[in-house]
C-alpha cells in the first residue's frame, strides 16, 4: 500500500508570515494538531504541531495579557527543514518514520510541492482495516510450523469451503520460534467446519477454545 | 416491588405467535440454524400445560411494503429471484446470499417473510391492546442488512418491526439484544434515531462474529447516546452476565422511559452453545425474561414484545430457554423441577444428545473457568463505560 493512497489531499496550510494566533485559531476549529507551512510556490518550509503553538501562547493563568506572543509570526517557531514523504513511499516505510522520529505527520511533496498530508490518525485507520476488524468476521488463529509453504496450505482449507477472509496477520510465536500463529478473520458467523478441517489436518487452533477442551 | 404492581402481573394477558411453517426457513440440512427449535420449545410448553389454543396468534407474511420499511427494494427482489433459482451466484453476493452463512434455498422470500409479519402480528396484538406480552420465537433475526444478508439472517423481522412501530404507533422503542453475538444489523438501522434506543449484550468481538458492538459505538447525530453495548469477556459465566446485564437494563430503562419494549431472545450465550464462548447456564434464561416483564409493567404499562434469535443447541438448551420467556410472560414465575416426561420420551428417540431432565442446570455442569476474577472485574468496567453518558448526565442534574 502506497502513501497516496491513504493520504489526505486538503492540507489546511499557512505563509511564514502569518501569526501564531492564526494557527492557534485554524488547529482549535479544524480538529487538527499539524500545520505545513509553505512559500508562494506550494513548497513546504515548515511545520508546526499543536505543541508548538501551545509553547508559544500565554499561560491560561495569566490574565489580562495582550497576547502579544501570539502576533509573532509562525515562522520564529516551526521546525524546519522538515521529514516529507513522496506519494509512492511505502505506507510501512512511514509507519517506521513515525516511530523513529517520533513525529505524527509527515507532508508528502511531489516534485517538491505539497500535495498531502499522512497522520499517526491515518496510520491506525489503516491498519484498522490491515486487522479486518471493520467488517463483519469471526477470528481464528493457528499454530503453524515457522517453514515456507504453511500459508496456502492453511488458506486452502478456507477455500474449499467458500468462506470469504477478510484479513491475514502472522506474527511469531514466542514461546518457541520453530512456530508462528496466523491470524485469520473470516466472514461467516460459523467457523466451526473449518476448525474441524483444519485439526484434521493436523493443525493446532489456539482460538476459539474453551478451558478444558482438547485441541 | 409492591404488592398490587405482582398483582398486574399475575393477570398478564399473552400471545404466542406461531405456525408451523416457520422451520421452511431452512437453508441445508447442515446448517446450524433450525427452526425446528421453535416446535421443540412450543411442544415442551403443551406438555408442562402452559400453552393452549387459545393463546396462539397466527403468522403472516409480511408483505413487500412491510419489507421496505428496513429494506431496499432491490434487496428484497433479489430474495424473491433467488427463492425462485433466477438469481445468479454473482449477483447473489452482492447481497451477501449464497454464501456460507446464508445460502440460496427454495421458496426464501416466503420462508423469511413469514418470520417478519410474525413479528408484526406480536406488534399488533399488543399494541391495539388484545394481549399485554407477545412472542414471536421465530423472530429476533438482527443481522440482516438494509440491502445485504448475513449471519444465518436474511430479513431484519426486528428492524422492520420497529420502523412499523414508529410509523403506525409514533411509539419510543427500547431494544433489549441479549444474544451472544452484536446486534449489529438493529443498531446500525436505528443508529441516528433518538427514539429508537438499541441495547445489546454479547460475547465480545475480538474472535466472535460480527465482531462490533464496541462499547464506545453509542450512535450518531441526533442519535448519538441512544446505543448501548456491553461487550463481555469470553467464558463470562451467570453471576457477572447478570450483574452487568440487570444494571445496564435499568439504567437504560429509567433513563430513556420506553413505550414499548421489543427484546431479542438468542439464546446462545449458555455454556452448551457451538458457536460461542460464553459460559451461562439457565439462570440467565430466568431472569432475562423476568427483567423484561417488570421493566414494561413500570414503564410501559407491560407493553412488551419478545423475539427468538440465535441459539445453536437446539435440544438442550433452546427449548428450555424459550419456554421460560413465555411462563414469564403468563405468571411471572419461571418452571422449577423436572421436564414433562412425555416431551422428554418423545423427543429423546430424535435427538442426538442426551436431553436434560430438569429446568435448570445442574452445579459444576461445566469446567471452572480459571480467569473468573479477571473477567468478573474486566466485565464491571466495561459497564461502567457503557453507562458513562447516564452516569454523568445523573451527576451533573444531581448538582442543583
Amino acid at each position: 500500500m502506497v502513501v497516496e493512497e491513504i493520504m489526505k489531499t486538503e492540507v489546511i496550510t499557512l505563509e511564514a508570515s502569518a501569526t501564531i494566533e492564526t494557527a492557534l485559531k485554524l488547529l482549535h476549529e479544524n480538529h487538527i494538531r499539524h500545520i505545513p507551512i509553505v512559500d508562494r510556490q506550494n513548497h513546504v518550509i515548515g511545520i508546526v504541531s499543536d505543541r508548538d503553538v501551545r509553547d508559544a501562547s500565554p499561560s491560561i493563568f495569566e490574565k489580562d495579557t495582550h497576547q502579544k506572543e501570539l502576533q509573532n509570526p509562525i515562522e520564529s517557531i516551526m521546525t524546519t527543514p522538515v521529514t516529507t514523504v513522496h506519494p509512492l513511499d511505502f505506507v510501512e516505510e512511514v509507519a517506521s518514520i513515525f516511530y523513529e522520529q517520533e513525529i505524527a505527520s509527515v507532508p508528502v511533496t511531489r516534485n517538491n510541492k505539497l500535495v498531502g498530508i499522512l497522520t499517526e490518525k491515518d496510520m491506525l485507520y489503516t491498519l484498522i482495516q490491515l486487522t479486518g476488524t471493520h467488517v463483519q468476521s469471526s477470528q481464528i488463529e493457528v499454530k503453524v510450523l515457522n517453514k515456507p509453504g504453511m500459508l496456502p496450505q492453511v488458506t486452502q482449507v478456507f477455500g474449499k469451503r467458500k468462506v470469504n477472509i477478510s484479513s491475514v496477520l502472522i506474527y511469531p510465536y514466542k514461546p518457541d520460534s520453530g512456530y508462528k500463529i496466523i491470524v485469520v478473520r473470516l466472514q461467516t458467523m460459523n467457523p466451526l467446519p473449518i476448525i474441524e478441517d483444519l485439526k484434521s489436518e493436523g493443525y493446532e487452533v489456539l482460538w476459539p477454545k474453551m478451558p478444558g477442551m482438547s485441541s | 416491588m409492591a404488592e398490587d404492581a405482582r398483582d398486574v402481573i399475575m393477570s398478564c394477558r399473552s400471545g404466542f405467535v406461531f405456525s408451523e411453517d416457520f422451520t421452511t426457513y431452512r437453508f441445508r440440512d447442515d446448517h446450524p440454524f433450525n427452526q425446528m427449535r421453535v416446535i421443540l420449545a412450543k411442544e415442551l410448553l403443551e406438555s408442562a400445560g402452559s400453552l393452549h389454543q387459545k393463546d396462539l396468534i397466527p403468522a403472516r407474511h409480511a408483505t413487500d411494503e412491510e419489507l421496505a420499511l428496513a429494506h431496499s427494494k432491490k434487496y428484497i427482489n433479489a430474495v424473491q429471484k433467488a427463492g425462485k433459482g433466477l438469481l445468479t451466484e454473482e449477483e447473489g453476493l452482492e447481497y451477501g446470499i449464497g454464501t456460507e452463512d446464508t445460502p440460496m434455498f427454495k421458496d426464501m422470500h416466503e420462508a423469511s417473510s413469514l418470520l417478519v409479519g410474525s413479528t408484526l402480528s406480536a406488534i399488533d396484538a399488543v399494541l391495539s391492546g388484545q394481549v399485554d406480552h407477545a412472542l414471536n420465537l421465530g423472530g429476533g433475526l438482527h443481522h440482516g442488512f438494509e440491502r445485504k444478508a448475513s449471519g444465518f439472517c436474511i430479513y431484519n423481522d426486528g428492524a422492520v418491526g420497529i420502523r412499523y412501530l414508529r410509523e403506525k404507533y409514533d411509539c419510543k422503542v427500547l431494544y433489549v439484544d441479549t444474544d451472544a453475538h452484536h446486534g449489529d444489523g438493529v443498531q446500525w438501522a436505528f443508529y441516528d434515531d433518538p427514539n429508537v434506543c438499541t441495547f445489546s449484550i454479547h460475547e465480545t468481538g475480538r474472535y466472535l462474529f460480527p465482531g462490533t458492538g464496541n462499547v464506545n459505538e453509542r450512535g450518531l447525530k441526533e442519535g448519538y447516546g441512544y446505543s448501548f453495548n456491553l461487550p463481555i469477556d469470553a467464558f463470562t459465566e451467570d453471576e457477572s452476565f447478570l450483574h452487568v446485564y440487570e444494571s445496564a437494563f435499568r439504567e437504560i430503562t429509567e433513563f430513556f422511559k420506553p413505550d414499548v419494549i421489543v427484546t431479542q431472545n438468542g439464546a446462545d450465550a449458555h455454556f452448551l452453545d457451538p458457536l460461542t464462548h460464553l459460559c451461562s447456564t439457565m439462570k440467565i434464561y430466568e431472569r432475562i425474561p423476568e427483567l423484561a416483564h417488570q421493566l414494561a409493567h413500570q414503564y410501559c404499562d407491560g407493553k412488551w414484545i419478545a423475539l427468538g434469535g440465535g441459539g445453536y443447541d437446539i435440544w438442550r438448551v433452546v427449548p428450555r430457554a424459550w419456554a421460560q420467556i413465555w411462563k414469564v410472560m403468563l405468571d411471572d414465575q419461571p418452571f422449577q423441577g423436572a421436564l414433562p416426561e412425555d416431551w422428554l420420551k418423545k423427543w429423546q428417540q430424535e435427538s442426538p444428545v442426551t436431553l436434560p431432565t430438569h429446568w435448570h442446570d445442574p452445579e459444576g455442569s461445566y469446567d471452572s473457568i480459571p480467569r473468573k476474577n479477571e473477567i468478573t472485574e474486566k466485565n464491571a468496567k466495561v459497564l461502567e463505560k457503557a453507562l458513562q453518558l447516564i452516569t454523568s448526565q445523573k451527576k451533573y442534574n444531581n448538582s442543583f
